[in-house]
C-alpha cells in the first residue's frame, strides 16, 4: 500500500477545536532519515499537527500512517506508534520527582521490559551521547535548561524511535543554552534519523533541514529546499514572514 | 582542604542573639515580654499550686492501665507490647534506611521511649523495663537499616505488613492458640484511640486516592459516582456517619456478616475520611502540569503506568501537609466513638469519674486526656514536620 519509503503518510488531516478550524487539510509525506523543518506565524497550528502525529491530540478528518501504521482510535496502535516516535517539548517536561536516568529508564523498563541493567548501560551512553554523562544522579531541577533538554532528548531517544518530533525545542532556553541543543539535534540528523521539528532556528533549518515547510492558518502554504525558500519563496505569505525573523 | 573553620559569634546567632532580636529588640519590644511573662506566670501559677497541693494525682496512676487499653485482658498485655516492640523497630529501621525523612519520628520515638522509661522507674512501675526493650530494638534497627540490601524496598513491606499483623496480634485468632481471640468490646483507651486513627487514616488512603482518581474519570458513571459519594460524605457530620454505620451497616450487609461494632466504627471512618482524603488528592492531582501527562504518553506509557508512576507521586507529595493534617483530625475525632458506646480514651475518663473513691477529680482527669491528645499531636506534627523537609514539599 505505502511506499515503505515513507514513514509519516497525513492525507487532508483536517482538525476542528470546538467550531474553529485549527487543520484544514494538511497533506505531507515524510520519507525515512528525512529532515523537515516546520515553521510559521504563532498559532498558525504547528503544534497542533506535530502532536496530531503521535496522537496527543486526534484529527477529525483525514488519515494520518506513521511506519504503515493508521492512527485510529485503537488504543494498542497507539501506544505502540507512540514508543516508536520521540517528542520532546518546548518546556522540556522531564519527570522532576526522578532523576536524570530514572527520567531515561523508565519507558525502555515499564514500556519495552528491557532489563534494568540494560536499560542503564544504554542510558549512559544516551547521556555521553548528549554530552552530560556527569549528571545522571541529579534531578532534574538541579540542571539548567539547556541540559534539561538534552536530558529530554536522550529520554525520547532511549525507547529506540525511529522518527523524532521536536516541538520548538530551543524555544524556552537562555541564548547560550540553544547551541548545544542545537548541536545534539544535528549530530542526530547526520546520523540518519527522521526528524519532524518545529523551529524557528534558521540557521539550524539551513544546515540540516533536507525540506522546509511554511505552515499559516492551518495550512501548508509552501513548501521546499531550504535553498529554494530563503533564496526564491514564491508565496507572499512566506516572503513577509520569512523578512519578518530574519530581520531582526 | 586549609579552609579554616569559623564559629559564628555567639550574639549573632546563638540563643543570646535569639533572645535579643525577638524578645528585647527595642524597649517597647521589652516592655511586651515582661508584660507576657507576668500575666503567664499569674495566669499559671494558682494552677501550679493546685497541681502541687490539692490536686489528687492518685487517680491517673490507680487507673492507668485502664486509660491505656480499657478492658484488655490483662494476661495478654504481651501483646500490646509487642505492639509497641515491633513500632519501635519499624521506626529505628525507617531511620537507618531513609534518614532524614523518618529522623523526627526516630528521635521522637527515643525520647518519649527514654522518657517513658524514667518516668516508670521513678514512679516504681515495673513497665520501664518494655520501654527500655523498645528503645533498644529501635537502635538495632537502625544500625540493621544502614546496612541492609534492598533496604527500602523491605521496609516499606515491612510497613504494610504491620498493620495487619497489629490487628491480628489485638484480636488475636481462634486458629492461634498463643493468641487467643480478644472480644472487641474488650478494646478501650488510647489503644483503641489510636487503633481507630491509624485503620481509619490508612483504610481511607487508598480508598480517596480511587475516589480522586474517579472523579476525573472520563467515564461519566464513576465520575458521577465518586462526585456523588464525595459530596454526600462531606455534607453530613461525623456523628451521623457513625451513626449510620452502627446501625444502618449491617442492613447492607449479608444476614451471616456481623461486624462487631469496633469494626463498624473503623468502616465509618474510613468511609467518612475517603471523601476528604479524596479532596486533598484531588488538590495534588490539579497540581500536576499537562507536560507530565503529555510526556508520560509521549514515551508510550499507557494511561495506568502514567498514572502510578509519573502522576501520583508528584500529586501525593504535593498533598503530604494536607494528608497530616486530615490525619491529626481523624485522630481528635476519634473521641466520637463515645456516642455509640465505645470506650476510648476520653469515655474511660468520665467512667473513671463514675468511681466512688475518685468523685470529684474532673480537674485531674481532663487534664491527662488533655495531654494525652496534646502531646500525641506535637508529637507527630514534630515528626511529620521533617518527613516534609526531607521530601522537599514546598521547595521545588
Ligand atoms: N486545547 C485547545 N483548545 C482550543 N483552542 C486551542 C487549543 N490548543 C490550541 N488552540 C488554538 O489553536 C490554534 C493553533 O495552536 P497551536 O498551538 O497549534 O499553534 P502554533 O502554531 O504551535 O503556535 P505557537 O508558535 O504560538 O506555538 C491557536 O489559535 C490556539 O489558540
Ligand atoms: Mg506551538
Amino acid at each position: 500500500m505505502n511506499d515503505t519509503n515513507e514513514i509519516i503518510v497525513c492525507r487532508d488531516v483536517h482538525k476542528w477545536y470546538d467550531s474553529f478550524h485549527v487543520l484544514k487539510g494538511i497533506n505531507l509525506t515524510v520519507k525515512r532519515r528525512e529532515v523537515v523543518v516546520v515553521f510559521g506565524p504563532s498559532g498558525s497550528g504547528k503544534s497542533t499537527f506535530i502532536r496530531c502525529i503521535n496522537r496527543l491530540e486526534e484529527h477529525q478528518r483525514g488519515h494520518i500512517f506513521v511506519d504503515g501504521v493508521e492512527l485510529t482510535n485503537d488504543i494498542r496502535n497507539i501506544e505502540t506508534i507512540r514508543s516508536e516516535v520521540g517528542m520532546v517539548f518546548q518546556q522540556f517536561n522531564l519527570f522532576p520527582h526522578l532523576t536524570v536516568i530514572q527520567n531515561i529508564t523508565l519507558a525502555p523498563f515499564w514500556v519495552r521490559r528491557t532489563p534494568k541493567e540494560k536499560s542503564r548501560e544504554l542510558a549512559m551512553q544516551l547521556l555521553t551521547r548528549v554530552g552530560i554523562p556527569e549528571q545522571a544522579d541529579k534531578y532534574p531541577g538541579q540542571l539548567s535548561g539547556g541540559q534539561q533538554q538534552r536530558v529530554a532528548i536522550a529520554r525520547a531517544l532511549a525507547m529506540q524511535p525511529r522518527i523524532m518530533l521536536f516541538d520548538e525545542p530551543t524555544s524556552a532556553l537562555d541564548p547560550e543554552m540553544i547551541k548545544e541543543v542545537l548541536d545534539v539535534m544535528t549530530e542526530l540528523a547526520q546520523s540518519g534519523m527522521t526528524i519532524v521539528a518545529v523551529t524557528h532556528e534558521m540557521g539550524f533549518a539551513r544546515a540540516v533541514a533536507d525540506r522546509m515547510i511554511f505552515f499559516d492558518k492551518g495550512e501548508i502554504v509552501e513548501q521546499g529546499a531550504p535553498d529554494q525558500i530563503f533564496n526564491n519563496p514564491q508565496n507572499d505569505r512566506t516572503k513577509l514572514f520569512l523578512s519578518q525573523i530574519l530581520n531582526h | 582542604m586549609t579552609t579554616v573553620e569559623i564559629k559564628p559569634p555567639i550574639l549573632v546567632v546563638g540563643p543570646l542573639a535569639w533572645l535579643r532580636k525577638n524578645l528585647f529588640s527595642t524597649w517597647y519590644n521589652a516592655l511586651f515580654t515582661f508584660v507576657a511573662l507576668w500575666a503567664l506566670y499569674s495566669f499559671l501559677q494558682p494552677a501550679l499550686l493546685w497541681s502541687q497541693t490539692e490536686a489528687r494525682w492518685g487517680v491517673i496512676e490507680a487507673n492507668l492501665t485502664l486509660f491505656m487499653i480499657g478492658q484488655y485482658p490483662r494476661e495478654q498485655l504481651w501483646r500490646v507490647w509487642l505492639v509497641i516492640y515491633l513500632l519501635a523497630g519499624l521506626i529505628g529501621l525507617s531511620w537507618g534506611v531513609w534518614k532524614d525523612a523518618a529522623r523526627g519520628f526516630a528521635v521522637i520515638g527515643l525520647g518519649a521511649g527514654a522518657a517513658f522509661a524514667l518516668l516508670c522507674f521513678f514512679f516504681g512501675w515495673e513497665s520501664w523495663s518494655h520501654w527500655l526493650i523498645a528503645c533498644t530494638t529501635l537502635l538495632i534497627l537502625y544500625l540493621v537499616g544502614r546496612y541492609l540490601p534492598y533496604a527500602s524496598f523491605l521496609t516499606t513491606v515491612c510497613w504494610i505488613l504491620y498493620f495487619p499483623g497489629v490487628f491480628l496480634l489485638i484480636a488475636g485468632s481462634a486458629r492461634i492458640a498463643s493468641l487467643p481471640p480478644v472480644e472487641m468490646g474488650a478494646w478501650g483507651g488510647l489503644l483503641l484511640t489510636l487503633l481507630l486513627t491509624i485503620v481509619g487514616n490508612f483504610g481511607s488512603l487508598p480508598l480517596g486516592v480511587l475516589l480522586a482518581l474517579g472523579r476525573r474519570s472520563k467515564l461519566p458513571i464513576v465520575k458521577y459516582f465518586c462526585i456523588g459519594y464525595i459530596e454526600i460524605i462531606r455534607g453530613v457530620p461525623l456523628v451521623t456517619i457513625l451513626y449510620m454505620a452502627d446501625i444502618l451497616l449491617p442492613l447492607f450487609l449479608p444476614v451471616d456478616v456481623r461486624p462487631d461494632r469496633v469494626l463498624r466504627a473503623m468502616m465509618g471512618f474510613i468511609l467518612f475520611e475517603a471523601a476528604y482524603q479524596a479532596e486533598n488528592v484531588r488538590g495534588g492531582l490539579q497540581s500536576i502540569n499537562r507536560g507530565q501527562y503529555e510526556a508520560a504518553q509521549a514515551l508510550g506509557l499507557s494511561g495506568t503506568l502514567s498514572t502510578v508512576l509519573i502522576i501520583l507521586p508528584q500529586a501525593l507529595r504535593a498533598v503530604v501537609p494536607a494528608l497530616f493534617n486530615s490525619f491529626i483530625s481523624l485522630f481528635k475525632d476519634t473521641s466520637l466513638v463515645a456516642i455509640i458506646g465505645l470506650f476510648d480514651v476520653l469515655r474511660i475518663g468520665r467512667s473513671v469519674l463514675a468511681q466512688s473513691e475518685w468523685l470529684g477529680t474532673h480537674r485531674e482527669v481532663f487534664l491527662f486526656a488533655f495531654f494525652i491528645y496534646w502531646g500525641f499531636n506535637l508529637a507527630f506534627t514534630y515528626g511529620s514536620r521533617r518527613v516534609e523537609e526531607a521530601l522537599g514539599v514546598g521547595k521545588r
